[in-house]
């Protein structure tokens, strides 16, 4: 491997003028990348880590601005007319993005997206830019390449997608792929194939790769050097092995002991069953107005049973589309369901809404985005104690207040914090206020959805000691939904997994964990803990 | 498609005639009648014109007759304008009506749509202010003061064009009335094309545009405007509908003779036929531009075509 430098960033700055004043969001930054070989770039959000990028490529929004210099194979990027700058970037440094969703333009054709850049770089005509394009579709396995150059991109799942981008990346034998967190929004096993077809694209054409992401599972397994960076700056950098092994900063040994650890050990056999689940079932029907006859049914949730004890973790494990959110919901009854859902011994199946209400004391939820999850027009001590104004109206103004201040201080927040708002407090703080709301009630089954998934490690690991910390002094019972295997066999004593709608496999988190039964478990598992391992694999071309 | 515009075409009937009927009970309910005058007729002629107007039946009975006539295609006769039946006012007025409107709105759309791009292109420098505040100028000034100040400077003072009249529909009789129906819609369009094109080129896929080295003429144009577009084809219905099915202020100042006028003086002269034919001329160009702008919408946006 040639040891050439192709990629320079020295003492870079980047900064936004914002209406509240300027924020530094880069501050004197010096990388570098040599030809063919992968760097990551480690960070947690609000590093600075993307900004980085965007800078070096010319892609800062309007109010955006880099100082400093980076250079590719000798020319200075920075400050070069946008026309020059246009034969390198597309060309011979290409990115990807997070957001396969929405990085390709929905109103036009995959075809006509892969062949745009080859047609502007490399002049080619269109009848032989498409043939590229089904080129490229066959080298990143896209299935049915033929007629994913007809699709539009809402016709595409998320990983296919990413391959496309992936497929634009390579279409001029770029001398560096830069990917910017390009696996965070995909489903672990959907993870592990892009990744994999990366590290083999690297292998077959031998470009250099620059990873921008914020899980270090990823970077040990696929990089061979690690920035990392921490409110702007680049506070530790060294060969992978070097960070893993010998860590120097203590930014950095917290970010690896960030990963979560620790097991709930199970509850005992006499424990009393609390919410009792049989045979719950969801069906979701689209379509089917007065004016089209045919109606489309989508099981949601087929026939999942499941029995929660006093003290007990039920983690619910599964991937996007796999029904374990619509299952937490169906079992509060906050969607319409079949089955059977028994708390303490009293049928809760189908009750309505007011039927309900006496029981959503006991059965509180907290949910994925603490962003939405939140009213930004309510201060934190009115979301807090609006439960109850409904469950225990008895309460005074300054009886509620006292309740609010004693749960807050339990979920480890500052008092004072109940006369401010939502917009006032970071992710991991929003997540503590649900928490307080759910907590003041004095519930006794808690269902989590996803309640670690949009923190960073840091912060899920705050969450998850503090997750414990309530379910041991109240003796709370938890359903833990989540699609991170980690956080699950931290914090649950048993776990359910599931795949479209069903359970594939149940039992105690130990024994799931340890000699998984099922081969969808099993990749699941390999993808999230063994990474690895699944990256050596040749890739294939998924089912 | 054609099945799709047919399954549209004809579930608009039942919305035409609920319109039908309110507007026909309504009118009635208004009091007075066609014949009122300030000095009333004599009763015998009054009755005979009732009667030959059937007017002097039970309501439903007359309800029944104007359905049964509409099914024919007879919009019945004026009942002001005497030698005139309600075709033939609207079938002189109409085509008038249109052509102002098309005009106008091709205008409208041109400049808007360029002085939305550029002031997204420039956003925040002068450029970008100054259209908005052409922008707001021409949402907040009514029409009826715009009309007489055209009328006044260029036919007027300046005698360059004229100050009214249809003549025989040449450009130079045209020039003011488009101008002033145009003004409000360039407003709106440009305001609509900034805010969505200020969105657009914000997004993801765009950034995707510029970071594999497209020329930024094709970012804008290819990746940017066609969604950029998408709210003004939504607003271009109603719009497109109102303008061209004319306006009574605008008509009455320039004097031209479009079927606007029609609606409003029909309504205070209780001409019930002709207020009755300009309410479903109106129906039918809203249901057939909301139709257009379906189609339009679907041809832009793969997302929402249909099977």
């Amino acid at each position: 491997m040639s040891a050439e430098r192709i990629f320079d960033i020295r003492n870079l700055h980047v900064t936004f003028d914002t209406p509240d004043g300027r924020i530094n969001a880069v501050r004197g930054v010096d990388m570098h990348v040599n030809a063919g070989e992968t760097v990551a770039v480690v960070g947690e959000s609000g590093s600075g880590k993307s900004q980085v990028m965007m800078a070096a490529m010319g892609l800062l929004a309007s109010n955006g601005r880099a100082e400093g210099a980076v250079s590719y194979r000798g020319q200075e990027l920075i400050g070069l007319p946008k026309n020059r700058l246009n034969r390198i970037r597309g060309a011979k440094i290409t990115m990807i993005f997070q957001e396969p969703m929405t990085s390709l333009d929905p109103l036009y054709t995959i075809e006509r997206q892969i062949s745009e850049p080859i047609m502007v770089h490399g002049g080619l005509s269109p009848s032989a830019a498409r043939r590229k394009a089904l080129e490229l579709l066959k080298l990143v396995h896209i299935p049915d390449p033929e007629r994913r150059l007809k699709s539009y991109p809402h016709e595409l799942s998320g990983g296919q997608r990413q391959r496309v981008m992936i497929a634009m990346a390579l279409a001029n034998d770029p001398d560096l792929l830069i990917a910017d967190e390009p696996t965070t929004a995909l489903d672990v096993t959907i993870q592990a194939e892009i990744l994999r077809l990366l590290a083999e694209l690297q292998k077959k054409l031998g470009m250099a790769i620059l990873f921008i992401t914020h899980d270090l599972g990823i970077v040990e397994a696929f990089a061979d050097r690690v920035y990392v960076m921490q409110s702007g700056e680049v506070v530790e950098e060294g060969t992978t092995r070097q960070i893993f092994t010998r860590p120097a900063k203590d930014y950095t040994k917290m970010l690896l002991a960030a990963e979560p650890e620790g097991s709930k050990p199970p509850v005992q056999d006499d424990s009393p069953v609390l919410l009792d689940a049989k045979g719950v079932s969801v069906t979701f029907t689209a379509g089917g107005g007065f004016l089209s006859r045919s109606a489309f049914e989508l099981k949601a949730v087929q026939d999942v049973t499941l029995s929660l004890r006093a003290g007990q973790t039920i983690g619910i494990v599964g991937e996007s589309g796999s029904g374990k959110s619509t299952l937490g919901r169906a079992i509060l009854q906050l969607l319409p369901s079949d089955g059977r859902v028994v708390y303490q011994s009293v049928p809760i199946q189908g009750l309505d809404r007011a039927g309900m209400r006496p029981y959503r004391k006991n059965l509180q939820m907290v949910f994925q985005d603490p962003y939405g999850s939140l009213s930004p027009r309510m201060t934190v001590g009115e979301i807090v104690t609006e439960g109850l104004l409904v469950h225990e109206p008895q309460l005074s103004a300054r009886e509620r207040d006292e309740a609010a201040i004693k749960a807050l201080k339990e979920v480890g927040l500052d008092p004072i914090a109940r006369n401010r708002f939502p917009h006032e407090f970071s992710g991991g703080q929003r997540q503590r206020i649900a928490i307080a709301r759910a907590v003041i009630l004095k519930p006794t089954v808690i269902v989590l959805d996803e309640p670690t998934s949009a923190l960073d490690r840091s912060i899920q690991k705050q969450i998850i000691n503090l997750l414990r910390q309530i379910q041991k002094s109240y003796g709370l019972s938890y359903i833990f939904i989540s699609h991170d295997l980690a956080v699950v066999r931290a914090l649950a004593d048993y776990t359910i997994v599931m795949r479209t709608g069903r359970v594939v496999e149940e039992g105690p988190t130990e024994e799931v964990f340890r000699t998984p039964k099922s081969d969808y478990t099993r990749a699941l598992m390999q993808a999230a803990f063994n990474l690895k391992e699944v990256l050596s694999r040749q890739a294939v071309a998924p089912a | 498609m054609l099945a799709y515009v047919l399954r549209r075409l004809f579930g608009a009937i039942p919305t035409l005639f609920v319109i039908i009927t309110l507007s026909f009970f309504l009118m009635r309910i208004a009091p007075g009648g066609p014949f009122d005058r300030e000095r009333a007729l004599e009763a015998k002629v009054l009755e005979n014109l009732n009667r030959v107007f059937h007017l002097d039946r039970p309501l439903w009975e007359q309800y029944l007759y104007y359905l049964g006539n509409l099914a024919r295609g007879d919009l019945g006769p004026s009942f002001i304008y005497r030698d005139f039946s309600v075709q033939q006012l609207l079938g002189s007025g109409l085509p008038i009506s249109i052509q102002l409107g098309a005009s106008a709105l091709l205008l409208a759309l041109l400049i808007g749509s360029v002085l939305g791009t550029i002031a997204a292109l420039r956003q925040n420098s002068w450029i970008d202010y100054g259209v908005t505040a052409v922008a707001t100028f021409g949402i907040t000034v009514p029409n009826f003061v715009v009309a007489p100040l055209l009328s006044l400077i260029f036919g007027v003072w300046l005698s360059l064009l004229p100050a009214g009249g249809w003549g025989n529909g040449g450009p130079a009789n045209m020039l003011l009335p488009v101008i002033t129906l145009a003004l409000p819609q360039v407003a709106i369009i440009a305001r609509l094309i900034r805010g969505s094109m200020i969105e657009a080129l914000r997004s993801d896929h765009v950034r995707t545009a510029r970071a594999y080295g497209l020329p930024a003429r094709m970012v804008v144009i290819v990746h940017a405007m066609r969604a950029a577009c998408l709210p003004v084809v939504s607003y271009l219905g109603p719009a497109a509908a109102a303008l061209l099915t004319g306006s009574v202020v605008v008509e009455t100042i320039f004097g031209l003779p479009g079927i606007g006028r029609y609606f409003v003086q029909g309504a205070l002269n209780r001409d019930y036929t002709l207020v009755m034919g300009t309410v479903i001329i109106i129906a039918v160009f809203v249901v057939v531009f909301n139709l257009i702008v379906d189609l339009l919408y679907a041809a832009l946006d793969p997302r929402v075509r249909y099977d």
